[in-house]
């Protein structure tokens, strides 16, 4: 008798424990979501009745507004977008593909300085871009480089991050007597590399692309350094706010910052499963 | 048969793995290095643009060091970094502890945890530049979050968000709490689940509450990864640029309040052109990251060191290089 009522007790309590969860969640989920709820209203709605009103409910000017920023002269959104999509997908490509490359050679071979080079890695990891921006413009232009991609694409070939959940997820999945059965079957180091391992390695390379493609898509400090006539979506974005932006139709503004977040976001929603369970995979534990 | 097996051993892979790895060292070199050295050799020289023409560069030791110092540019930047960096992170590890604690527990047991998890790491994918002006949108005079407070009664007049430091500043920690909480929230659970389970069901069974089971086993227990999480953010803090930039339109207002130490880099390198200040800079941030970043170096290694015994066995086979 005395049992179940203390078994009671527990139960009510755990119900107000998840009631008071439940309501907390849905408060974080409102901080999360209510920018870009009013990012989609707006985005859907004529200028005037952005300026005059304050509403909640999406209006149907969306495709209006969308074409009006399309004809603009004076944004170059589609080349923007085009330079964006060049530029993080060759980063993407690159980064996963020499971090592979990279973490392969130090995970499958023995050489003198394999200790050495896997800590010197691990050294420069933490060392943000902006530190050497200086010299790295300065180096750029006496390449004759200034104004083009290839300073935006190349570098993303050294990113120790990636190389570092590369080589973990090597030693979580890849046996090496796999590439011993290659060499008695005669095929050589490099080809084994791209028919075998890179295969195996699959899961990592996709999330790993993901990542490089958006932190390459978002990047704003190195394209706005190197780049004049070019334009990507941050530099677009930003060449935004710094024109008078209460000339600007905001109609078309909202519309121009929808382009910039939604489309990415929609691939991370359907992508979501295989992102968050790839996050954690190469980090810190415990 | 067994000179074949002698030969085969003698054969050196060594070759391959240099191989492997030069691409990374060659672009890292180029890059990376030189640039970072060149950036160390600017900031001894006196070298600016003024008056349409370039003055120097001239050698003139630590003196862009002294200025920065002497004026309190330094000091004043760096302060605004780092309160901005921590109004933001206060919230973010607090809620994304208690996310995680709430998302790994067993007695709980929530549901929809696959949807909250997508919403809370959501912002982490942003473009923090259009996110800057999305805020700098809703929040500016005639934007919708003024009308909404007017339309609510809650004030008469528009709030000028941008025109004071503390709004300024708060939107700003705000942003970059949103947009990070998900990222540690995920660390924090990958590190409560490497817990051994056994931990908490004897807490349980000698008949710990909940707060107890959290302050006397996970939190000790999950210090380490904590101590990494804040860190790795102090670093990023450090870095802060893309959402004031934007939403301060480059200008860190009011009063260069809000105004970062990369912002402030990134002024002397494109409008008021002075690169000895810059390379000055740039060497003092490279210092402190490289302070915080021996840390984040040691704990990375000894996670890694600690894994090791799962690998050996596989590492035993390796072939002989």
């Amino acid at each position: 008798m005395n049992k179940s009522a203390a078994k009671h007790r527990t139960d009510l309590f755990l119900f107000f424990s998840r009631v008071c969860c439940y309501i907390v969640l849905i408060l974080v989920t409102l901080l999360c979501l209510f920018s870009f709820y009013f990012l989609i209203v707006n985005a859907s709605r004529p200028h005037a009745e952005i300026m005059s009103e304050f509403s909640l409910v999406p209006g149907n000017y969306f495709f209006k507004n969308l074409s009006n920023l399309l004809t603009d002269k004076n944004i170059p959104l589609l080349q923007g977008l085009l330079n964006s999509l060049i530029i993080s997908a060759c980063s993407a490509a690159l980064t996963t593909y020499f971090s592979a490359m990279t973490a392969f050679g130090i995970y499958a071979y023995n050489f003198r300085f394999k200790k050495i080079a896997f800590a010197f890695i691990m050294m420069i990891m933490m060392i943000p871009t902006q530190v050497s921006a200086l010299g790295f413009i300065r180096l750029v232009s006496d390449m004759g480089l200034m104004d083009t991609f290839y300073p935006l694409i190349l570098p993303s070939i050294a990113s120790p991050i990636v190389f570092y959940y590369m080589k973990s997820y090597m030693e979580s999945i890849l046996p090496l007597e796999i590439v011993e059965a290659a060499r008695v079957d005669g095929s050589n180091e490099f080809r084994t590399f791209n028919r075998i391992v890179l295969p195996i390695i699959k899961p990592a390379i996709a999330v790993q692309a993901i990542f490089s493609f958006v932190a390459s898509w978002n990047n704003f400090f190195t394209p706005a350094l190197i780049l004049s006539k070019q334009k990507t979506v941050p530099i677009l974005i930003a060449t935004l706010r710094s024109a008078d932006y209460m000339k600007f139709d905001l109609g078309k503004v909202y519309v121009m910052i929808f382009v910039a977040i939604i489309p990415l976001l929609i691939v991370y929603i359907l992508l979501s499963k295989y992102i968050l369970r790839g996050l954690t995979l190469g980090s810190i534990k415990g | 048969m067994q000179q074949i097996a002698k030969n085969k051993r003698s054969i050196s892979y060594a070759k391959w793995g240099y191989l492997f790895i030069s691409p990374f060292f060659i672009a890292f070199i180029v890059f990376q290095l030189i640039p970072l050295i060149s950036t160390f050799y600017n900031s001894l020289y006196e070298y600016y643009f003024e008056n349409l023409r370039y003055v120097g560069p001239n050698f003139v030791g630590f003196k862009n060091y002294m200025d920065i110092i002497a004026n309190g540019e330094l000091f004043k930047y760096a302060e605004n970094t780092m309160i901005i960096w921590i109004i933001g992170y206060i919230p973010q590890i607090l809620v994304a502890m208690l996310l995680a604690v709430w998302f790994t527990s067993y007695r709980l047991k929530l549901k929809f945890q696959t949807f909250f998890k997508t919403v809370a790491y959501m912002p982490n994918l942003i473009m923090a530049s259009a996110f800057a002006m999305l805020f700098f949108m809703l929040f500016g005079n005639g934007g919708p979050v003024n009308m909404m407070l007017q339309e609510l009664g809650i004030t008469d007049e528009a709030i000028l968000f941008f025109d004071t430091t503390v709004t300024t500043r708060g939107i700003i920690a705000f942003m970059n709490f949103i947009m990070w909480f998900g990222n540690t929230m995920i660390l924090l659970m990958a590190g409560i689940m490497g817990i051994d389970q056994g931990l908490f069901e004897s807490a349980q069974i000698d008949g710990a509450n909940s707060f107890q089971v959290f302050f006397r086993v996970t939190l000790p227990l999950l210090m380490p990864i904590i101590a990494y999480t804040v860190i790795v953010s102090m670093i990023g803090g450090i870095q802060m640029f893309d959402v004031p930039q934007v939403l301060t339109n480059r200008l860190g207002t009011p009063d260069r309040t809000s105004m970062t130490l990369i912002m402030w880099l990134n002024r002397h390198l494109t409008q008021s052109i002075n690169y000895g200040v810059a390379g000055a800079v740039s060497v003092i941030v490279f210092l402190t990251t490289t302070v915080l970043s021996v840390f984040v170096y040691r704990s990375l290694m000894k996670n890694y060191n600690s894994q090791k015994p799962a690998v050996k066995r596989i590492k035993k086979q390796e072939v002989k290089g």
